[in-house]
Formats: C-alpha cells, structure tokens, sequence
C-alpha cells in the first residue's frame, strides 16, 4: 500500500452514495421496491388464514429483519466490501448487543412468568411457610 | 520472533514506517463525523432494543383493560408504513441531488421528505389521542405503558428528526453546499433511514404481531 494512495478510497462513511448518479438513484429504487413488496408480504401474511397458525409470528418476524437488511444495504450502503469494514464492524457490534437485550429480556421474563404464577392465596402459605 | 518479523506484522517501530495504527493518519472528516454518528444511531437502536424488551414481556399484561387487538388498526399502520418508507426515499434522493450541488432539486426532495414525517406524525398523534379519549391512556396497564413508552420513543425521534430537517432546510438555502453542510445531510439521512428501520420493528412486533387472531 503506498503512501500516495487516496485514503478516501480505503473508507467510505454510513449512508454516502458513491457512483454515477443513474446507479445511485438505482440503488434507492431497487431499495424501495423490495421494502415495499417485504411490507406487502408482512401485511398480507398478518391477515390470511392460508399459513400454520404458529407459524405466522415467527415469519413476520423474519420478514422485518430481511426488510431491515434491505434498507441497511440499499439505503445506508452498508455493504461487504473492502470500504466498508469499519462500517460493518460497528453494525456487528450493535446487532450483538441488540440480540443479547431482547432474546435475554423476554427468555427470562418468560421464565419468570412461568415460575411466579401461583395465586395470592399460594402466595400467602408460602410467606408463612417462610 | 525476530524483530523484523514484528515490524513486518506492525508490532514495533523498527524497520517499518507502519505504527500499527496505520500510517496514513486519521481519516479525514468526511469519513470520521458520518462514521461517529453512525455509532450513536447503533446506540439509539440499543436503546430501542431495551424498550421492545419491555414490550414484549408486559404485552399481555392488560390488568383487564384493552388489548392490543382491540386497539390497533392495520389500515392505520399500512399508511404510516408508506409515508415513513417513501420520506426515508425521497431522503435519499435529496442527498443524491445535495452531492451534484442542485438547490432546487435538494430542497424539493427535502421538502418532500419533511411533508411525508409530518403525514407519518399526524396520523401517529391522531392514533394516540383517539386511544387515550376511548379509556386507553398510558397509565390504564402495564401494556399501555410499555407501548406509549416504545412508540412514543420513536415518535419523539421522528418529530426532533422534523426540527432537524427544516434546519437542514435553512442552513443549505443559506449557506449553500459547503462540506461541513453536507456532512450535516448526510448524518440526517442516516438518522432518517435508521428511524424507518426502527419502524419496520415497530411495525412488525407491535401491531402485526399484536393483532394476529
């Protein structure tokens, strides 16, 4: 790597278009195409009775975190290349923390749910039983 | 290891102009002011993280008030999902015209922008305000709470999103596309595009996930 290379060329900042202004604009439509057929999807697998029951939540869910991926790609220009590595990092870092705070909230407070259920009266023998 | 090895790999000074820190030096601010707000929006979706934690474990606990699926309305939600996904594109769209210096082009698509955050308030204001006049106020249980606190958060950041974007407006009329102005720009589509993420959350878990049969 030589000293006289363009430092620009080795990072790029979150969200800065980078390329002929046609494939820009591209991006963004690509962009919004696919998030408005993922949202159409979500609303119509909400609301038809053609899918397993059960099975609905957990595809919604998978729905947003593609949708998600799809903004991130074509509107923030978070990409896999050789630019973008701090970028990604960062992101990494973030969805960790972010998985860590939600799936570990709602798998203890479930537990907890399931283990404090008794009613008062159970409640109170058990107090005097203390 | 040999201290030739050590340079080569960027552990010492000797031999080798590489400090291990690059020998580049820092990146220049177009990179460092968009990459540092990027870290802030990460740790604003933290701490929305946090709060569909809440969510999610006190959905149910309605104390015998209404639930969310006799509250929440898809058609409603639909619209508020294309107002917000058409601003986060026309956005783009403003930031792409701000690169090639086109005033009108920029400040049109900003106004745009601006029209579709406000359409995406007002109906989100109108929602809150028709629950709370049918007997469904923040503090009616805990599922109230938890659901005024996550979307109300993110509607606070659309609205200080809206102060931030007639600033925009302002700041490029009046000064024009100078470099520090468009790093401004570019940190607010950023923001922008990481609301519309949050929504599509939002959406999902709250209210598609909350009205199922």
């Amino acid at each position: 790597m030589t000293e006289h290379q363009d430092p620009e060329l080795l990072n790029v900042a979150p969200g800065a278009p980078h390329d002929s202004m046609l494939s820009e604009t591209m991006s963004y439509v690509i962009g919004l195409v696919l998030a408005l057929v993922l949202t159409g999807i979500s609303f119509w697998v909400a609301s038809t009775s053609a899918i397993w029951g059960p099975g609905v939540a957990v595809g919604l869910v998978v729905l947003a975190i593609a949708q998600m991926g799809i903004h991130l790609v074509f509107f923030l220009h978070i990409t896999t290349g050789p630019d973008n590595t701090n970028n990604v990092l960062a992101l990494a870092f973030g969805v960790l923390i972010v998985f860590l705070v939600m799936i570990g909230t709602i798998w203890i407070m479930g537990h907890m749910n399931a283990n404090m259920g008794p009613s008062p009266e159970m409640m109170n023998l058990q107090m005097q039983r203390g | 290891m040999s201290t030739q090895e050590a340079a080569a790999i960027g552990l010492t000074h000797g031999g080798s102009e590489d400090t291990g820190l690059g020998n580049r030096g820092p990146a220049s601010k177009s990179i460092v002011v968009p990459y540092g707000f990027w870290l802030f929006v990460l740790s604003d979706m933290i701490l929305f993280s946090a709060l569909f934690a809440t969510y999610a474990s006190l959905a149910h606990a309605t104390d015998g008030g209404p639930t969310s699926n006799q509250l929440f309305e898809r058609g409603t939600v639909a619209v508020e999902t294309m107002a917000l996904l058409l601003s986060s594109f026309v956005c783009g769209l403003a930031v792409i015209a701000a690169k090639r210096r086109d005033m009108m082009w920029t400040q049109g698509a900003l106004l745009v922008t601006g029209v579709l955050g406000l359409v995406f308030l007002g109906l989100e204001i109108h929602e809150f305000a028709g629950m709370v006049a049918i007997g469904a106020p923040p503090q009616r249980s805990a599922f109230l709470s938890a659901f005024f606190t996550l979307v109300g958060c993110h509607g606070l950041h659309v609205t200080a999103g809206l102060l931030w974007l007639g600033t925009m407006m302002a700041q490029i009329w009046a000064k024009g596309f100078q470099p520090h102005i468009g790093r401004r720009l570019l940190c607010f589509s950023v923001f922008w595009h990481a609301l519309d993420i949050i929504w599509v959350a939002i959406f999902t878990i709250v209210y598609l996930i909350g009205t199922l049969p």
